[in-house]
């Protein structure tokens, strides 16, 4: 079972990312399973957190997409958002 | 120098991740726990919430369920927990290359170096504290010392998400009231005999004559006494809660309770073709064997002894285990669990000293024998070969005790 968790609360995404020469990933884009792609115009923080809304831990990347902001998490190798409110 | 020694407890571990990773339990009492269907439904750790309801670890779960009817059980992810333990120990290691982790739940960090005070561990310890909280989501108890047991002890004292500080020059005023049972390695039977003497507190037992507590205890008295007066030099090993295997065990709850001497020799035959077995994979042999069972009422009990020469031959394990049991334990009879632990390991390729009367060529030619035994139970599977032994009963022959495991913390005896 591990961190693969389904809840209402978490979305796993697929990520389209740059794997950069010092060893950091930066991601460009994400997609619900059936959703349009969402292209992350910025990426402002990156550091582990725990995401309480979603249940689950990782590194979180605070993105900007389209001026709103949204966390990514990836933990290890799954990648999650959490569900708008 | 001085040392600065901190001890990171996570508070109801288990517990905690399960909440962390399913937010709609968070709120509720927690409890995670074993397979009720397999009878191995006992509580390993639980939630805050739950232990305002009374629940323990280690009891059954419809014990629990009697204390608390709302109690969410949820069974033990321990890829999860493994994972998890490996995140907070890469924050340890970013303050010390010297972390020895003591299960998956609890780490030494050894902070000492050159100018480095006290007054700094406890500002590490807080910065530790916060970040676990922060990045994981979880929370730690931190005690900080000058020594190992002192750590540990003050990891106990404030839970949860807390530091506690026990300085060299005034640990004194904040244990030596304590119950002598919070001390390490004070166990329920040490706590008896200390009892018989009016020791009850780590205080008594710091001030107790040493020639007493020698009698009472043996050397084992003198080290206790050592630790409540806060002097212990066991340093902190860089080992994590895998790499030093310091004692292999297995223990099974059967599906149906042992009520005589014939189920017990079974299933301490399938035990030790399983210990055996995982001595011989791990390259050790072991010089002492331990064996534990449990009540029906629920109470365990346990008795070890020394082998003559180390072994890993499931013959030997097993008629030690039934010695030690019929020697011990047949007045006890019906039992709900058994356990079987092998501890104080040599390796496999170190030389063994031959005595004039044993048969050593036999030894070899069975170990031989059982290493084929390992070898077609891996290529077909447990069940393809077994002893005429296990066979007298069916359903303790469908056991898998290899299956079974158990996460053992590394002992701070070292060496």
């Amino acid at each position: 079972m591990s961190s693969f968790r389904k809840n209402p609360a978490k979305i796993f995404v697929k990520v389209r990312a740059d794997h950069l020469i010092g060893g950091g990933v930066r991601p460009l884009m994400l997609r619900t399973e059936d959703g349009p792609a969402m292209r992350i115009d910025r990426v402002t923080d990156v550091r582990e957190a725990p995401s309480l809304k979603a249940g689950g831990q990782g590194l979180r990347y605070t993105c900007m997409i389209e001026d709103r902001r949204l966390y990514l998490f990836y933990d290890d190798p799954h990648w999650f958002i959490e569900a708008d409110d | 120098m001085d040392r600065v020694i901190l001890h990171c407890d996570a508070n109801s571990y288990y517990a905690s991740v399960e909440c962390l990773y399913t937010p709609e339990i968070r709120h509720k009492p927690v409890a995670v726990g074993g397979s009720v269907e397999a009878r191995h439904g006992i509580i390993l750790t639980k939630n805050a919430l739950a232990k305002q309801y009374g629940v323990k670890t280690g009891e059954a779960i419809w014990q629990a369920k009697q204390k608390c009817p709302d109690l969410v059980c949820v069974p033990p992810d321990f890829e999860l927990y493994v994972r998890f333990s490996g995140k907070m120990r890469r924050i340890y290691e970013q303050y010390s290359s010297r972390v020895e982790s003591f299960g998956l739940d609890e780490s030494w960090i050894d902070l000492t170096q050159a100018g480095f005070t006290f007054a700094d561990g406890v500002a590490v310890a807080e910065e530790i504290r916060n970040r676990i909280r922060e990045e994981l989501g979880i929370t730690v108890s931190v005690g900080v010392a000058d020594n190992k047991i002192l750590a540990k002890l003050g990891s106990d004292m404030k839970k949860p998400d807390a530091v506690t500080v026990l300085p060299p020059e005034s640990f004194r005023e904040k244990i030596w009231d304590l119950p002598v049972q919070e001390l390490l390695y004070v166990g329920p039977s040490t706590t008896r005999k200390l009892a018989r003497l009016g020791i009850t507190t780590i205080g008594g037992l710091a001030c107790c004559d040493s020639a007493i507590l020698s009698s009472l205890l043996g050397k084992n008295g003198l080290t206790l006494k050592a630790y409540a007066n806060g002097q212990d030099r066991t340093p902190v090993m860089p080992v994590d809660h895998h790499s030093c295997v310091k004692s292999v065990g297995n223990s099974t709850t059967p599906p149906h309770d042992l009520t005589t001497m014939d189920d017990a020799r079974c299933i301490y035959y399938l035990l030790s073709e399983s210990v055996a077995a995982r001595l011989r994979k791990g390259g050790f042999r072991a010089r002492c064997i331990s064996i534990s069972a449990r009540t029906t009422d629920l109470v365990t009990r346990s008795h070890q002894v020394m082998l003559s020469r180390p072994t890993n031959l499931t013959s030997e394990l097993a008629r030690a285990a039934m010695a030690l049991f019929s020697d011990r334990f047949a007045s006890g009879l019906p039992y709900r669990s058994v356990g079987l632990s092998c501890s104080m390991l040599t390796r496999d390729d170190e030389p063994v000293q031959l005595d004039f009367m044993g048969n050593e060529t036999r030894r070899i030619h069975q170990e031989q024998l059982e290493r084929s035994i390992d070898s077609l139970r891996s290529r077909y599977g447990h069940q393809i070969i077994q002893r005429g032994v296990v066979l007298q009963d069916r359903g303790y022959a469908n056991i898998n005790p290899v299956e079974d495991h158990t996460v053992h913390p590394v002992p701070m005896y070292t060496g």
